[in-house]
């Protein structure tokens, strides 16, 4: 299915929010039974449900507001790579448990500033959604941000592999307060947040975990664009390969 | 009054035992044996149902899934806290699951092929867990009892979801149903295997009813999840690949065909299809995670050296 560029803003709008959280719950799923400990194990499951649950809150939204009678599905399994609009840094693969929580901490603490400001939008649907997003985002963070301080505050080789996953992902953080015309348009209606105000604070929650965590910020000049525009790394189509496998192999079933 | 006149009142009674009083040896070394065994049977019981994960066909069957795998990590965690009440550690019994010292459900040496396998091992495996774990409440030992009732709420939630997985499959295409059926040819004996060699087999039953542990015996269990799912798998519209299948007016129950304990034995010994692929995953995991458990203790040290200078 194709979402048309005439379509609603809002439709858009909704989507991308959407495939930043389908996409990065896909990849949590792909963890389980891989954790340091059982605990971790729960943790990341249940980080991803959450993601995956606001996914389809946003889809089922964007399906009304498109009015043509699709469904969250379609959304998720009926897209190309190209249509995907989600930011790179969520569709980044892990190399391990340190990977994961510094793509998931980074986000989360983006997030958060975004669910906070989308929950004021004057559209309700999208404020009820992103209010409760919101108070899973505050969970989320606060798990996250306690690993990045214990990895990097821990052993000498925790704190270099800490290091090291920061560094890796730190190049796909700067898409996150990139703005462009939908974006302002959306906050210029009062439904969206341009995403260029939630930076300093996210700045500032960044900093702060990191020094927590006795590593540095990584001072790397490169910063990675293009997955709203639908221009993705290698790694999504890889992702969306597999998630989208049974749909695409069994078409037009119910399951 | 001795402990064990007290522990053998508490047995005669019905009451439970605590982790504080008296036991026997025996006693002690069986449910540490079979708790751990329960537990590991939750954790890697997370693997198979873990590789359709990525691959749930809708959004929503997706969430239910990882949903039920993470009951079963909460489910693990629970067993070890009830199996550590007896005096041995999480990372005791770890490590005894990793070197082959101690089991898992054998069920989960079987791979999953097609989304039917997961509503396969919902319907069938956890069907036969719960008929096993509902035997489990009024098992003796405290701590363990009480696990099991948290633990069988749980899982009725799961055997419906294996269920729905089926019964959605039963109303598709042809194909679905070729799938859905492919899975019941595969998954019907193991499960059947789940609970254990004939009673006149067993080497643990006599003991282990004597002290209570366990109430029922393994031919009665499974039995009783015969004669629950048969009528199952009719409404399904599924063939059990068992040519002897047959209800008996007499008894009132399924009769089933004989089951190959050959390949029971084999799987429980080891060579089952993935026996050393689960295993090898498990420590894959857990070494991986060294470096990250050796830093959570680093730093609460660091935390507590803080805290006292």
């Amino acid at each position: 299915m194709t979402i048309t560029a005439t379509a609603a803003p809002l439709l858009k709008y909704l989507v991308r929010l959407a495939d930043d959280n389908v996409v990065l719950g896909q990849r949590l799923s792909e963890y389980i039974a891989s954790a340091p400990e059982l605990e971790e194990d729960l943790a990341v499951a249940n980080i991803g449900l959450d993601h995956i649950g606001v996914a389809q809150h946003l889809y089922s939204y964007a399906a009304e507001v498109e009015g043509e009678g699709r469904t969250e599905d379609d959304f998720a399994f009926w897209r190309t790579e190209r249509e995907f609009t989600n930011v790179l840094l969520v569709e980044q693969p892990h190399e391990g448990f340190g990977e994961l929580i510094a793509r998931q901490f980074l986000f989360d603490a983006y997030q958060l500033e975004l669910w906070e400001a989308l929950s004021l939008s004057s559209d309700e649907r999208l404020a009820g959604i992103a209010a409760k997003a919101l108070k899973e985002a505050r969970y989320h963070l606060r798990h996250t941000a306690s690993w990045v301080v214990r990895l990097g505050d821990g052993t000498d080789e925790s704190h270099r592999r800490m290091q090291d996953a920061v560094g890796a992902m730190w190049r796909f953080t700067g898409e996150l307060f990139e703005a462009d015309d939908l974006d302002r348009q959306m906050a210029a209606e009062g439904v969206g947040v341009d995403p260029t105000t939630l930076r300093e604070a996210w700045t500032a929650t960044v900093d702060e975990v990191l020094a927590e965590a006795t590593l540095h910020r990584p001072d790397d000049p490169y910063q990675a664009s293009g997955g709203r525009s639908g221009m993705h790394s290698e790694h999504l189509g890889h992702l969306l390969a597999e998630m989208q496998w049974m749909q695409r192999t069994y078409p037009g079933l119910q399951w | 009054m001795t402990g064990e006149d007290r522990f053998l009142e508490t047995i005669e009674a019905d009451d439970k035992v605590e982790p504080r009083d008296w036991m026997p040896d025996g006693y002690r070394k069986t449910l540490i044996r079979q708790i751990a065994q329960h537990a590991h049977s939750e954790v890697i019981g997370m693997q198979p149902e873990g590789n359709w994960i990525t691959r749930a066909p809708t959004l929503m069957r997706k969430i239910i899934l990882m949903a039920k795998v993470q009951d079963e990590a909460g489910h693990g965690l629970y067993l070890y806290s009830a199996a550590e009440t007896l005096g041995v550690s999480r990372d005791e019994l770890q490590h005894l699951l990793h070197t082959g010292k101690q089991k898992y459900s054998s069920i989960f040496n079987y791979p999953t092929l097609s989304w039917a396998d997961i509503g396969a091992i919902g319907w069938l495996v956890d069907g036969a867990a719960i008929v096993n774990q509902i035997a489990l409440q009024q098992t003796s030992y405290g701590p363990y009892a009480r696990a099991m009732v948290k633990i069988c709420k749980e899982e009725s939630f799961h055997a419906r979801q294996g269920y729905s997985i089926l019964l959605a499959l039963s109303r598709g295409s042809e194909a679905q149903r070729a799938m859905m059926q492919d899975a019941v040819d595969r998954w019907w004996w193991p499960s059947l295997m789940m609970f254990g060699p004939p009673d006149a087999e067993s080497t643990h039953t006599e003991q282990s009813m004597e002290w209570k542990i366990k109430r029922v015996t393994n031919d009665e269990l499974r039995q009783r999840f015969v004669d629950q799912t048969v009528p199952q798998g009719q409404h399904l519209g599924v063939t059990f690949p068992d040519p002897d299948l047959a209800y008996d007016e007499g008894t009132g129950h399924w009769m089933i065909g004989d089951i190959d304990w050959d390949e029971f034995w084999a799987v429980v010994k080891g060579d089952g299809r993935l026996n050393r692929e689960r295993i090898a995953a498990k420590v894959r995991a857990w070494e991986g995670g060294a470096w990250v458990r050796e830093a959570a203790t680093a730093y609460a040290e660091k935390v507590n050296l803080r805290r006292t200078a």
